[in-house]
């Protein structure tokens, strides 16, 4: 499974951004425009999509892209 | 009024009494009613009657306490249906007494379906409603749960809390227009009110300044009303049918 595409695409689809401004550095509140309740979404949708449970001390800590890609990539790893 | 034709409206503790005149006024409405209620020959009689009208409904047997279990039932009214419209929070219990003489197991049980019953199912629904960015959630309390009341301390706490979740509820998920207000009955002729001795029945209806006891089908016009476009403006409120019982 391609984990970097589908979690752009899943980014694209909850927040409603362009795929070119979801780059690794881009902070989900700052800089993609998410709120609060827009990241527990995000979360839900990682946790549906890759079959996994993302525990809410982990959530916390995926504040941009880049963390969010490094934690699933090791975590299905 | 019509206007519910494409609505799903699930209905809590709605195979008797309150809850099924909720239901039932959802279906005569044009909704969707599905049915939520603890008894499986219960739940079928309540689908069948509606259903006699030629009107729709579905039913679930389902335990508001139990979270997992209501999660996949949502789950399924999902499945079938691809969104829900409205729930109303309306499965509750008493088992009353003085506290000084209350079961932990009396206090636990009133608490559990009554206020953590409607935190499970709106926890459960919002994930579709958020999604949706469209919802319309109603709870159902009480005016014990404003005044208090001798003997029913644990079904107060329980109400009293319900009205203090509308209004978190309310204002947790505003932004993504979903509404959630709450009703409070007065003395309603059902089954739980008809356990309770003639004299205090007679008592109450004194002190109801519209001299009578409501119906189920006064809490059903409200919740109606709430679920409708005519109420886009009403958020995190607690309104009293009571016929001006408490003021």
């Amino acid at each position: 499974m391609d984990i970097l595409a589908k979690v752009k695409e899943i980014i694209v689809e909850e927040l409603g951004v362009e795929e070119s401004e979801v780059t690794p550095e881009a902070n989900f509140i700052e800089d993609l425009g998410a709120d609060s309740l827009d990241t527990v979404e995000l979360i839900m949708k990682f946790e549906e999509e890759f079959d996994i449970d993302i525990a809410d001390e982990e959530a916390e800590k995926l504040t941009t892209v880049g963390k969010a890609i490094e934690y699933l990539k090791t975590k299905l790893g | 009024m019509k206007g519910f034709e494409d609505k799903i409206a699930v209905v809590t503790g709605s195979a008797r009494g309150i809850g099924f005149a909720i239901a039932e006024a959802f279906a005569q409405n044009g909704a969707t009613a599905v049915i939520l209620d603890l008894n499986q020959e219960d739940v079928n009689n309540a689908v069948q009657k509606i259903d006699d009208a030629g009107l729709r409904a579905i039913g679930f047997v389902a335990d508001v306490t139990d979270s997992e279990f209501i999660s996949n039932v949502f789950k399924e009214i999902h499945k079938k249906f691809e969104k829900i419209d409205i729930l109303v929070n309306n499965a509750g219990i008493t088992k009353d007494g003085l506290i000084m003489k209350m079961k932990e197991s009396d206090w636990d049980d009133v608490i559990n379906v009554n206020l953590k019953g409607t935190f499970n199912c709106t926890q459960k629904v919002c994930r579709y409603m958020l999604k949706q960015k469209f919802g319309v959630i109603i709870n159902i309390t009480s005016i014990i749960g404003i005044m208090g009341n001798a003997g029913q301390a644990n079904y107060a706490a329980s109400k009293g809390g319900i009205i203090a979740l509308t209004k978190s509820t309310a204002k947790e998920f505003s932004s993504r227009n979903i509404r959630v207000n709450a009703i409070a009955p007065g003395f309603i002729q059902t089954d739980m009110t008809a356990k309770l001795p003639k004299e205090v029945i007679d008592k109450y209806t004194a002190a109801i300044p519209l001299s009578r006891m409501g119906l189920p089908k006064d809490i059903a016009n409200l919740c109606i009303f709430l679920a409708s476009d005519e109420a886009n403006y009403i958020t995190g409120q607690t309104i009293q049918v009571d016929g001006g019982l408490v003021m």
